[in-house]
């Protein structure tokens, strides 16, 4: 049985069956070391591993903001491929971070996104980033995708 | 003291420059900076790791938000007296255009910098300035002690 990504189920089992492929063509994403670790309809988790190279406060040994905001970015675009009942590349129009407090020195950063809201040109998502949970946020993103129109050249394997 | 007119002294450039320096993340991106008096242009030179879509060699949207709000932080580092880099509150970044494979500059302006908080906007370009590949407007906590 061959899996159509114009089909919603197909196309989310396609993703979870390629998650580690999904970070690694990216190189901006291969560089930070993200990966996906589930994908629910509208919905996709990720995590962000400690690394010193990302730290943006030398004083402090905290990761920089921007790591956080790719993280929400990467993944909130995720989640509008896992809630478009067809499939379209999206791009990110804006994003806005709030930082609620820092993220702890050392420790991994859970990153997860939904798309609650769909037209027919524009996805809106909101993210959160955390250690433990949502009671306790980093950062919470809240973001607006443009859908780009298909096009000739957007082939099945394309999504992968 | 948290706001020093008289800032922008040449060994402020020189602090914020060691700021970048030993800031392990701006040596992953690669970001650099030229400071003339208050004026300050970043540079990203273009680099493969900053790719966000193989297909069609467009910058990661991360990598130059990433950029932009480092920008930030060095610029109102430069104008103000803290002894610290401030500490970002909200950061909104629009994409206007595609970033391409390429180096990317950006140029920051303080709106505001009060006892308390900082308002900046931050502008990215490539070939030309009127045609912005990415604005970020960004607000800072800039008091010295405890927040």
């Amino acid at each position: 049985m061959t899996l159509d990504p114009g089909n919603l189920d197909d196309r989310l089992q396609m993703m979870r069956d390629n998650m580690a492929m999904m970070t690694k063509a990216v190189p901006w994403a291969k560089e930070l070391g993200f990966q996906v670790t589930r994908i629910e309809k509208g919905r996709v988790w990720g995590l962000q591993p400690y690394d010193e190279k990302l730290v943006g406060n030398p004083d402090t040994g905290v990761i920089h903001g921007g790591v956080i905001t790719t993280l929400l970015d990467n993944l909130s675009g995720m989640s509008c491929a896992t809630a478009m009942k067809d499939f379209r590349f999206v791009a990110t129009l804006d994003l806005r971070i709030d930082y609620m407090r820092p993220a702890d020195k050392g420790r991994d950063i859970i990153g997860e996104a939904e798309c609650y809201h769909i037209t027919r040109s524009v996805c809106f998502c909101r993210a959160w980033a955390y250690h433990e949970s949502r009671d306790k946020v980093i950062a919470t993103a809240a973001g607006a995708f443009a859908i780009n129109k298909p096009r000739p050249t957007d082939r099945p394997e394309s999504i992968a | 003291m948290t706001i020093d007119d008289t800032a922008t002294q040449p060994d402020r450039a020189a602090q914020v420059e060691a700021f970048l320096k030993r800031t392990p993340f701006a040596a992953t991106l690669g970001m650099q900076c030229e400071i003339r008096g208050d004026e300050m242009t970043a540079i990203l030179p273009f680099q493969k790791k900053l790719i966000g879509n193989f297909t069609i060699q467009a910058l990661h949207g991360g990598a130059i938000s990433s950029f932009l709000e480092l920008t930030a932080v060095a610029h109102v580092f430069l104008v103000s007296g803290l002894e610290h880099p401030p500490k970002p509150i909200n950061v909104t970044v629009d994409y206007l255009r595609q970033g391409r494979a390429q180096d990317l500059y950006a140029r920051a302006t303080v709106n505001k910098l009060g006892r308390r908080m900082s308002s900046v906007r931050v502008e990215a370009w490539q070939d030309e300035r009127s045609k912005p590949v990415a604005a970020l407007h960004a607000h800072f906590l800039v008091t010295n002690g405890e927040s």
